[in-house]
């Protein structure tokens, strides 16, 4: 490749999904108040107690210190100055069909490879597209039906399944959990719900992806996953946003409930602006995230490729109550430039004979500061409980930083807990054999850093894990040289 | 193919080579021999481009073309190929995709068609059974967990995929044992063209035994004190390097 097809290179590969969206919406006024979140409740029908409990959470919220964060430097968030709800005029009036959705929505999921379209849509891989605070479409809905899977917008199942929603909304995290999550409580907005009924295997793979799209605005994403017992499923949610020069917040909570002998398998292809090369602007990423295996035998894990966002703070963990029931958490963190990610996992051992697995791979490029957090915890009742730890760190140039805080609180003699840390680098040695052999720099290195990912990447579904290759390699664009 | 002309070089401002001149035509097989400290891996080193050393005077050219002011990756692709000493591990790299990512990497710079992942395992099957190695050893990661053996072999199988116009093969035989060492031997002398070079960079002459060079030079302090024949490889066996200045 001539040097100049290197630099086309490098600029096309600038983050593909910055644009904007121009579509009519409705946007309330920036700022945050009890009328606010009875219009948010309103604007979706939801029942009463759904309301009262957001203003719990609200009056909750109101009386929690921010957090602080050691290795993070975050400008400080006025959350007046956020705008609490957006959705496009044409998905304000529930469209009966895509054919009365705006043009202009179709053409951004397009243009994101997320094709909603019945014939165009993606094969095996039924599709929940949140844009802003709603959700513009939701793809196989009645195929799903048929194998009794309920997969729908999160404001759909509030009024057509309020039941399980009391039963289980607010179940593993509570409003009172942490101040990002006592936020989201009071304001959220869209994300899915899924129930598996009993018995089933859930026929697809379910996806949602969100957009972020209205300037100014935080979006607040709320997600509940119930798998009775004896079922399965297989979700992976992504996320994109347009490049501007302000932060925006994408505050989200996400449950999930495995019953006994159930299976959960979660994956994340994080991909927020992640700011400028110069750190301006980007996605401020606070989200909660817990599963509890409830049921005996139950299984749920975590896989995160976590590339984009300017910050990100996230521990997805797994409440382990049923006996011999196994959480794990298998994560690819990268940042680059001038990106932060503070994140890591919570496997809280509570059931006999429960296993847990975490395998952390933190990639630190630029100035880019990875912290992985991890917390351990087997209580007394966690008799012949078992984790093991994985947590390895590369490093790419000598501007950026790694650090390691694992955190292990063991309450009985029969547990068994292991750790295992490692800090590598990116080393001249190996980039020389890889150029040696007539690859580019930047090749060398997205081959490097593959290799370093793979036991994560394998983890993905089959269809995403070429897509997370792919965007590995465009997140260390400029890494080198 | 490779004209060295008087090429001095230093890295950490100590004086490496002093002065090297070596003009390899197509088809010839050189062997560079000489004791430790001499200069040898700096030589293939500076060839390939490795950053870390000085070039301060003197120049090498390759079919015409200023070696020293090329990329790595540019002279790989142009067909040097270097078989290093001590290949590095890249953990958790698959071998074969390895293997893809370097024959695609070259052929993609002369605009030619690039391998799928079927076509380049056929490819890397037919050159395994030379090397005495079986299919499993193209789904290792790179270098991990490899023998000195495997590592020596693996570079022979990238050799022969990659199809170089000219090969520096530095100290592949040390660690060897003598099965190892005539494979190695057999692919050299497989791959030996009208219009494909080798140097051949060595400390002990029992490669020799098998390869047959067209020149033998005395590598010594940074210069070429000694050419001759393969009949200089025999002297060097015998009677050591000690004199070999003098004369």
């Amino acid at each position: 490749m001539t040097d100049e097809a290197i630099m086309n290179k490098a600029l096309s590969n600038e983050y593909p999904h910055g644009f904007e969206t121009k579509v009519a919406s409705n946007t309330f006024a920036p700022g945050l108040n009890e009328d606010v979140i009875r219009k948010i409740s309103q604007k979706k029908n939801e029942p009463e107690f759904l309301l009262q409990w957001r203003l719990k959470a609200y009056k909750h919220w109101l009386n929690m210190p921010e957090p602080n964060w050691a290795k993070l430097d975050i400008e400080k968030i006025s959350y007046d100055d956020i705008i609490y709800y957006s959705e496009p005029q044409s998905v304000a009036n529930k469209p009966k069909s895509l054919d009365e959705v705006d043009p202009e929505l179709l053409k951004t999921y397009e243009k994101l490879g997320i094709p909603l379209h019945e014939h165009a849509k993606l094969a095996g891989v039924a599709v929940d597209a949140v844009f802003d605070s709603v959700s513009v479409a939701t793809t196989f809905k009645d195929k799903l039906a048929d194998a009794g899977v309920i997969f729908c917008p999160f404001s759909e199942a509030v009024v057509s399944h309020p039941e399980l929603i009391k039963k289980y909304l607010g179940s593993v995290v509570p409003y009172t959990d942490n101040f990002f999550a006592a936020l989201n409580s009071a304001v959220f907005s869209d994300g899915s719900f899924v129930y598996i009924p009993k018995g089933v295997r859930c026929p697809m793979e379910l996806s949602t992806y969100f957009r972020i799209n209205t300037p100014q605005i935080g979006q607040f994403e709320r997600t509940l996953i119930i798998a009775e017992d004896d079922s399965f499923v297989s979700y992976l949610e992504g996320c994109t946003a347009p490049m501007r020069t302000e932060h925006q917040l994408h505050a989200a909570v996400v449950e999930l409930v495995a019953l006994e002998n159930a299976q959960i398998k979660y994956a994340t292809v994080q991909n927020w602006y992640p700011g400028s090369k110069e750190g301006k602007g980007g996605i401020y990423n606070f989200v909660t995230k817990r599963g509890v295996c409830k049921g005996n035998s139950s299984r749920i894990s975590w896989t995160q490729i976590e590339t984009g966002s300017a910050v990100t703070w996230k521990y997805p963990g797994v409440v382990l109550k049923g006996d011999n029931s196994h959480g794990e958490f298998y994560s690819v963190a990268l940042t680059n430039n001038y990106q932060q990610a503070d994140t890591g996992t919570k496997m809280i051992h509570m059931g006999k004979n429960t296993k847990s697995t975490v395998i952390s791979k933190g990639i630190s490029a630029g100035h880019g500061v990875n912290t992985f957090r991890g917390m351990v915890r087997a209580t007394p009742g966690a008799v012949d409980s078992v984790n093991f730890t994985q947590c390895d760190s590369l490093l790419i140039g000598n501007s950026c930083a790694a650090h390691t805080y694992p955190n292990i609180e063991i309450g009985n003699s029969s547990a068994a807990v292991a750790h295992e840390a490692s800090t590598s680098r990116v080393s001249d040695a190996q980039l020389f054999y890889c150029r040696q052999r007539g690859m580019s720099e930047e090749e060398a290195v997205s081959l490097i850093v593959s290799g370093f990912c793979k036991s994560v990447f394998q983890k993905l579904p089959l269809e995403f894990a070429v897509e997370a290759q792919k965007l590995l390699e465009v997140s260390l664009e400029g890494s080198v040289g | 193919m490779l004209k060295i002309k008087d090429l001095r070089v230093s890295a950490e401002n100590k004086d490496i080579l002093k002065g090297l001149s070596l003009d390899v035509k197509p088809g010839e097989v050189h062997a560079i021999m000489g004791p430790n400290g001499s200069g040898k891996s700096t030589l293939s080193n500076v060839l390939a481009g490795k950053y870390g050393y000085d070039v301060s005077h003197g120049s090498a050219c390759f079919n015409g073309e200023d070696l020293l002011d090329m990329a790595p990756e540019d002279r790989a692709r142009k067909g040097l190929f270097l078989a290093f000493q001590y290949p590095v591990v890249i953990p958790g790299l698959n071998n074969l995709y390895f293997l893809r990512q370097a024959i695609n990497s070259i052929r993609l710079s002369k605009n030619e068609k690039i391998l799928d992942a079927g076509q380049c395992l056929l490819l890397a099957k037919k050159y395994l059974a030379e090397l005495d190695l079986d299919d499993s050893f193209l789904s290792r990661n790179l270098h991990e967990g490899f023998s000195g053996g495997e590592k020596k072999r693996n570079e022979m199988l990238q050799m022969m995929m990659l199809e170089p116009q000219l090969a520096i093969l530095d100290e592949t035989d040390s660690g060897l044992d003598v099965d190892a060492l005539k494979t190695v031997a057999g692919v050299v002398n497989k791959m030996r063209s009208a219009d494909r070079s080798f140097l051949i960079i060595t400390h002990y002459q029992r490669l020799l035994d098998y390869i047959k060079p067209d020149h033998v030079h005395i590598l010594s302090d940074g210069k070429i004190i000694k050419s001759g024949g393969p009949e200089l490889a025999l002297h060097v066996e015998s009677s050591g390097y000690v004199g070999l200045g003098e004369s």
